[in-house]
C-alpha cells in the first residue's frame, strides 16, 4: 500500500522535505511509517513519540493505516 | 466556518458573530504576540499551519466545548507573518451566565494550545531564528 507522509516545521527543515510517499506492505502501523522516516536522511531528528495525525485527525503508534491515507508527523505544537 | 486567517482578528466581529438576546455572559481571551522568549527579546514570528487539520481540529473543539457547556463558541487563529502585539489568537465565548463562558472560553485555550497543529518560528534581535518548543525546558523567562 502506498501513504503520503506529511512533515512540518522544524522536521521539514531536517528532512529537507514537507512530503515523502511511501509503500508498505499491509498490515502496517503508525509506528512502521515512522520506522521507514527515520531510516531516510534527517530522520533521525524525529523523537521516540512524535505526534502523529492520520487523515487529519491525532493518531497513535499503534493505528492502523491504510492504502492512500495522509500520515502527518507534527513537531510539538505552538498555537495559540 | 474558517477558523484560520492570514488577515488581523476582528474581535468585534467575533462579538457580534455569537451575541444573541438570551446570552447575557460573555467572554473573550486574546493571545497576543509577546516580545521576549527564554530570555532573549523577539522581533515577530511566524505561525504555520497543517491547514485541513488544524481546521478540522478547531471545529472538533468548538463543537466538544458547546455539548459541554450551555455556550457558544467563536474562534480565530492567525497564520503568516505577525509583529510584537498582534493577536495571534482569539476567543470569545458567549453564555446566559458568566460560569460557563469563563469554563468554556479557558477550555478553548487550553485545548487550542494541546490539540491544533500549528508552529511558530520566532525571529530574535540576535539575529537568530528559531522554532519554538512549548515543551523545551526554557520557558516563562
Amino acid at each position: 500500500m502506498s501513504v503520503r507522509v506529511l512533515l512540518f516545521a522544524s522536521y521539514a527543515d531536517s528532512l529537507g522535505t514537507d512530503s515523502l510517499d511511501l509503500t508498505l506492505s499491509s498490515p502496517a502501523t503508525v509506528s512502521d511509517v515512522l520506522a521507514r522516516v527515520r531510516s531516510v536522511s534527517g530522520g533521525g531528528v524525529l523523537p521516540p513519540k512524535p505526534l502523529c495525525a492520520r487523515n487529519l485527525a491525532h493518531a497513535s503508534p499503534a493505528d492502523l493505516v491504510s492504502d492512500g491515507d495522509e500520515i502527518a508527523i507534527l513537531p510539538p505544537l505552538a498555537g495559540g | 466556518m474558517a477558523f484560520l486567517t492570514d488577515q488581523p482578528i476582528d474581535l468585534a466581529a467575533l462579538h457580534a458573530s455569537i451575541a444573541a438576546p438570551d446570552r447575557g455572559g460573555m467572554t473573550s481571551f486574546v493571545g497576543a504576540v509577546r516580545d521576549h522568549h527564554g530570555g532573549r527579546a523577539v522581533l515577530r514570528l511566524d505561525y504555520s499551519a497543517y491547514g485541513p487539520m488544524a481546521e478540522a481540529e478547531c471545529a472538533r473543539i468548538v463543537r466538544e466545548t458547546e455539548a459541554r457547556w450551555p455556550v457558544a463558541v467563536a474562534l480565530r487563529h492567525r497564520v503568516g507573518a505577525l509583529a510584537i502585539g498582534d493577536a495571534a489568537v482569539a476567543i470569545v465565548v458567549a453564555a446566559a451566565h458568566r460560569d460557563a463562558a469563563f469554563a468554556a472560553c479557558r477550555h478553548v485555550i487550553e485545548e487550542v494550545k494541546r490539540r491544533v497543529p500549528i508552529w511558530k518560528r520566532e525571529y530574535y534581535a540576535d539575529g537568530t531564528v528559531a522554532w519554538v518548543d512549548p515543551t523545551a525546558a526554557v520557558q516563562h523567562a
